[in-house]
């Protein structure tokens, strides 16, 4: 339990996806535009990271690293296996939620089939096979790491609303205002380093 | 590596790709959503480039609004009259043609005609202008004041500024209304197509005082309410309106009025 815990906090806070290990700056960058509709684009990343990683553990655990398979030689399918599985899942995902709960998929709206590729989601499935991490531990660990993209884009937008009505000098307006800012946040969760 | 291990990679791959394809086909199949058919319909004919001219969060929003009675069934701007008759056969409502309009600048005085008050060095923009000393620097407080938030405000590039006041070109003009809702000295009207006659000014002032401040605009002389036939042309609180319902787009007010504020389309 301790360890899962451990594992929860580590991936949230001090390994953040977005701001330690610069995965999903996409739809960081993009989606945070208000506060509204970055917490719906991080919800459907919790819900889609969380389902992928167990799929993609169950794959990895009875596919690809299995040693009865070619001694678990086929590892290095990893990527290609799991970019096909997201892509498919999260289209599952979608047709799912639009028959059987509608009001959740317009509330996700058009952020459901972006996630399709977002780097983050990849990107928490091969880190669970790097670290060796069991069904579990790869599901707690996803939806640690999603949650952790949830605060930061969240706190993007809000920081980003605020700077709507700061006079930027021309040449900082947009896109590259954004950037510091998230520079600066990435700064500011860098404190957590050393926690665990 | 050997000969069955790419053999194995190949069929792990493919495999994964056959059962993904199979699965999504038959849940896409399980899981489908009777959409209404007349929505689809409705996109189809709509024009597609989601330019919001609306209102609506692009074509498919707009299609939504259709099929809820929410929207009327020649709402898109875009589109116009045949777009607005293939919908409503999909609804079933009848499209009596509907009128084709334009948006139209009450305002005629540009640089040379109309005088300024004193050199407003803000923000290019009418409603921070319009706000300053005497509702911008024209001198007249009903004129256009010339920054451009129409032009702005315009989707289809349909409106210029051209010697200091906003003109519409009717044949870009999709008649969505946006700078009519934007202008802040409402200057700007939608009339019907059709119609090629109009009182390019907005001013209600008095004869005497507008002459002060403007070398066109209709001081309310009466000249063309007395002298039009078809009886089109009111003048109220010195400023002579005309009907377009009325209006047979004749001439005589334009050859008439002495301040040639009554201007012809096409001459």
């Amino acid at each position: 339990m301790q360890e899962l815990l451990l594992i929860a906090v580590g991936s949230a806070f001090v390994n953040n996806v977005v701001l330690s290990q610069f995965l999903g700056i996409c739809p960081f960058l993009g989606v945070s535009k208000n506060v509204k509709t970055a917490a719906g684009m991080g919800g459907a990343v919790v819900f889609v990271i969380t389902i992928s990683s167990f799929v993609t553990g169950l794959i990895y655990k009875y596919i690809l690293g299995n040693p009865n398979i070619m001694g678990g030689e086929l590892e290095y399918l990893n990527t290609i296996v799991f970019i096909l599985v997201i892509a498919a899942l999260v289209q599952f995902v979608e047709m799912f939620l639009k028959k059987v709960m509608p009001p959740l998929y317009n509330a996700l709206g058009v952020y459901l089939p972006l996630i399709t590729t977002n780097c983050a989601v990849l990107g928490v499935a091969l880190t669970n096979v790097q670290e060796g991490y069991g069904l579990l531990e790869g599901v707690v660990n996803g939806f640690a790491t999603a949650a952790g993209f949830l605060v930061s884009i969240v706190l993007m937008a809000g920081i980003r609303e605020k700077i709507e009505h700061n006079d930027i000098t021309e040449s900082f307006q947009g896109t590259p205002i954004v950037l510091v800012t998230a520079g600066l946040m990435a700064i500011a969760f860098f404190g957590f380093s050393g926690l665990i | 590596m050997s000969i069955t291990g790419i053999l194995l990679a190949a069929v792990i791959v493919g495999g994964t790709g056959l059962f993904i394809g199979v699965f999504l086909g038959i849940s896409g199949k399980k899981f489908a959503v009777e959409t209404d058919e007349r929505w689809e319909a409705i996109v189809d004919s709509l024009p597609g480039n989601n330019c919001g001219g609306c209102g609506y969060a692009g074509c498919s929003g707009l299609a939504t609004a259709i099929v809820s009675g929410e929207a009327e069934v020649n709402a898109c701007p875009v589109g116009g009259t045949p777009v607005a008759e293939k919908i409503g056969e999909i609804m079933g409502v009848d499209v009596s043609a509907q009128e084709r309009k334009t948006a139209f600048v009450k305002c005629a005085g540009t640089c040379e005609k109309a005088k300024e008050e004193y050199r407003y060095t803000g923000i290019k923009d009418c409603i921070m202008a319009s706000q300053m000393q005497d509702g911008g620097a024209k001198a007249c407080s009903y004129g256009c004041l010339g920054y451009g938030s129409c032009v702005e405000a315009c989707p289809f590039d349909a409106i210029h500024i051209i010697d200091g006041i906003a003109v519409v070109d009717r044949e870009s003009c999709k008649a969505c209304g946006r700078c009519v809702k934007v202008c802040p000295k409402h200057l700007i009207e939608l009339i019907p197509y059709k119609q090629k006659t109009f009182v390019q000014c907005s001013s209600n002032d008095k004869g005497k005082s507008l002459m002060e401040v403007c070398q066109t605009g209709c001081i309310g002389c009466r000249l063309c309410e007395k002298n039009c036939e078809a009886q089109a042309i009111t003048v109220n609180n010195f400023l002579a309106h005309i009907d377009p319902e009325k209006c047979t787009n004749c001439g005589v007010c334009a050859e008439k009025c002495p301040r040639k504020i009554i201007q012809i389309q096409g001459s």
